[in-house]
């Protein structure tokens, strides 16, 4: 647990702080702050980082990443872990090549692509809430497995040939701007996860589930249930991201986004997703997505090679965890030297 | 959850032996997979076995997946993981090739010791972060993996190291044998055993064990928590980077590339060999089967008819299945011991 949950439970003298710090200091307004200042740092250094093309193009390649990125943050919330939604995205964009290549209609072969994504969730949530497997576990061996259904399927192999119509519209802007057309279903999706995550009894349940699931469990929630739609979201959402995928690079192939996963799950947890469960906020999550995708644009125009923003993505993501970690303890040791002054014993929380 | 079971004399009572029992019927279990691989492909092909490279072959290519998945189980054994294993064999390889390069006639104890060193090191950093700011090993080796992979990467850019860099005598390290069995095995296999009898013998060692059942009890029984989960990545480290300077040796080519994917590759080669991913229960004896297992079945596939391409998806299916398996065996056992209970009284 982290220790922050060790504070609301003395008086309110200590805790009212005044309310523009309790909303401006957060750990998701630090990582949008983050986002803005390297925004207007390459604003004013990186030669072309203005243009509209490069709005263009890293929102079209953070696309899927931001996609995959909603998803995960709610199962990250309930202390669970899908590692295998890169894996869904080849599979996927596998399946769509080989219908699509088969003869289907292309909307008909996207739509089986998202069925199979959805079907991959479920035998993850299957094992994890059903028969009761650590989904670190799971998620490993269907990595392992989705991929290697997929790198059967097509071998070496990659199907290129997609209708024309359908590639350009997933390569299209928004009429008049410079932003893609796939921001519409993602800022869609977006709202949607949103609203369930922070205004539903479901998307509170997962809070609850991520701070202690047997409290959870026993106030009502049903945990299994939960836990298992979250993956089939999951992998609906990696199916869609796969059909994204394929038509934006118009090319099928069974080593697709591999190694996604692990950006995405660095991105949810750079911003402010606790891997312990039970903290997050969705903004956060986007604004830590766009942070690692315009350093990488924004560096990559600068002429650094992109083996640096791998270091770069690493260091953020280490230093995010254990800031937090620090701040926790700083924060603890205040409220114990408060409580010493006012005469009580403060507990420590481990 | 654990099936470790604390009773107050280890060894004697009925619980303790059956819980041994279990065990060992495990590691049987994929040993008894393995076998059955390696016959059936014989069976199909004798040169699998039969013949002096398919019997190199057999010991030689697990043995660096091998050295990995021994620190990575000894990691997971305390209930944390360590994803950064295959970025330091890539970074500790490529200093491998440099050390010979820049500092001529270095002896080859010295680059071992080097790579090794290093190796510890970069656990050091991991173990340091995860004790000390309580943060998920998950969250930080997944982070120090991106760190390391970038520093080799920048390090080495486009470069790479060439066999005709490395010394004669090193790369015969990779390939040699010593009375028919390649040399690169034996010192896995003495790492392996090493590492089994101090996990099974020591009280260090088992300490280990008693972190991963439930660090919070094993800190207020008076275990010194932070100091073993961080040895635990040193050695893992340390381990990798072994695996470094021999995968040098073996394959005398390696690029900024080298050891991507490795880490899961070693997690799964642990879990197959019944090393529970949430601490306390398995052996490196398990994980050194799981390595050979993994790696063996995927040179058994072609001969078994079975396209390569389908390699990926058994090892998706045997991750699976051994913890299902590994699952339902626990659920067995923890009846039986409230069946026991109900008895006892």
């Amino acid at each position: 647990m982290t220790a922050t949950t060790a504070a609301p439970a003395r008086t309110y003298q200590l805790h009212t702080r005044p309310a523009w710090r309790r909303i401006l200091l957060t750990r998701e307004m630090a990582i949008i702050a983050l986002l803005v200042l390297v925004i207007v740092v390459a604003l004013a250094g990186v030669r072309n980082f203005d243009s509209p093309l490069t709005v263009t193009y890293l929102l079209r390649d953070t696309a899927p990443i931001l996609l995959i990125a909603l998803p995960m943050t709610l199962i990250i919330i309930t202390e669970e872990i899908d590692l295998s939604v890169a894996s869904i995205v080849g599979l996927t964009s596998v399946t769509t090549g080989v219908l699509a290549q088969g003869g289907w209609p292309f909307p008909l072969a996207a739509a089986a692509a998202v069925v199979v994504g959805l079907a991959c969730g479920f035998v993850n949530g299957f094992l994890v809430s059903v028969v009761g497997l650590p989904s670190l576990a799971v998620t490993i061996g269907t990595l392992a497995l989705f991929r290697g259904i997929a790198v059967g399927l097509l071998g070496t192999t990659a199907i290129t040939d997609f209708p024309e119509f359908w590639s350009d519209l997933a390569k299209a802007n928004i009429p008049g701007t410079p932003v893609p057309a796939i921001m519409i279903p993602f800022v869609v999706l977006a709202i949607v996860f949103a609203v369930l995550l922070h205004f539903t009894p479901f998307g509170r349940s997962l809070y609850a589930i991520g701070l202690n699931k047997d409290a959870a469990q026993f106030s009502g929630i049903d945990v299994g249930r939960t836990k298992f739609i979250l993956f089939v979201l999951s992998g609906g959402v990696a199916g869609f991201a796969g059909v994204y995928f394929t038509l934006l690079y118009s090319n099928a192939r069974g080593d697709n986004a591999m190694g996604m996963e692990l950006l995405v799950i660095a991105a949810v947890l750079l911003g402010g997703v606790s891997i312990f469960g039970g903290r997050g906020a969705l903004h956060g999550v986007i604004a830590g997505v766009l942070l690692i995708g315009t350093l990488g644009s924004a560096l990559r125009l600068a002429g650094i090679t992109s083996d640096i923003i791998n270091v770069i993505t690493g260091i953020l993501l280490v230093l995010s965890v254990v800031s937090s970690s620090v701040l926790a303890w700083i924060q603890n040791r205040r409220a114990a030297a408060l409580g010493r002054k006012n005469g009580r014993r403060a507990q420590s929380p481990d | 959850m654990t099936a470790v079971v604390p009773s107050p004399t280890p060894g004697t009572s009925a619980a303790s032996r059956l819980v041994r029992h279990v065990a060992t019927a495990r590691e049987t279990g994929i040993l008894l997979a393995l076998v059955l691989v390696v016959v059936v492909a014989t069976v199909r092909n004798p040169a699998f076995l039969f013949s002096s490279d398919g019997f190199r072959d057999l010991l030689l290519t697990p043995s660096l997946l091998l050295l990995l998945a021994i620190g990575q189980a000894i990691v997971i054994i305390t209930r944390n993981v360590d994803l950064s294993v295959g970025s330091v064999l890539g970074l500790t390889a490529y200093l491998t090739g440099r050390l010979f390069i820049d500092v001529p006639g270095i002896p080859m104890i010295a680059v071992f010791l080097g790579g090794i060193a290093a190796g510890a090191l970069l656990g050091l950093i991991n173990g340091a972060l995860v004790a000390f700011a309580r943060v998920p090993a998950l969250v930080i080796t997944l982070g120090t993996l991106y760190i390391y992979r970038g520093v080799n990467v920048a390090w080495a850019g486009s470069d790479r190291i060439n066999a005709s860099d490395l010394p004669p005598d090193f790369r015969g390290l990779g390939t040699g044998q010593l009375l028919g069995i390649p040399i690169l095995t034996i010192i896995a296999v003495v790492v392996l055993v090493v590492a089994a009898w101090y996990l099974r013998n020591l009280r260090s060692g088992r300490e280990l064990y008693a972190i991963g059942s439930d660090p919070a009890a094993a800190h207020l029984y008076g275990l010194n928590v932070t100091r073993r989960v961080i040895a635990a990545f040193v050695v893992s480290g340390a381990l990798a980077g072994l695996g470094g300077v021999l995968f040098a040796a073996r394959y005398g080519t390696v690029s900024s590339g080298a050891g991507v994917g490795w880490e899961l590759q070693a997690i799964a080669a642990a879990v197959i060999g019944g090393v529970a991913i949430s601490g306390g229960v398995g052996t490196v004896w398990g994980a050194a089967i799981g390595a050979y297992l993994l790696l063996t079945i995927n040179r058994a596939l072609p001969i078994l008819g079975i396209d390569d391409f389908w390699q990926r998806a058994v090892v998706g299916v045997l991750i699976l299945g051994s913890i299902v398996l590994d699952r339902v065996l626990a659920v067995r056992q923890s009846r039986r011991l409230i069946a026991q209970r109900e008895i006892g009284r």
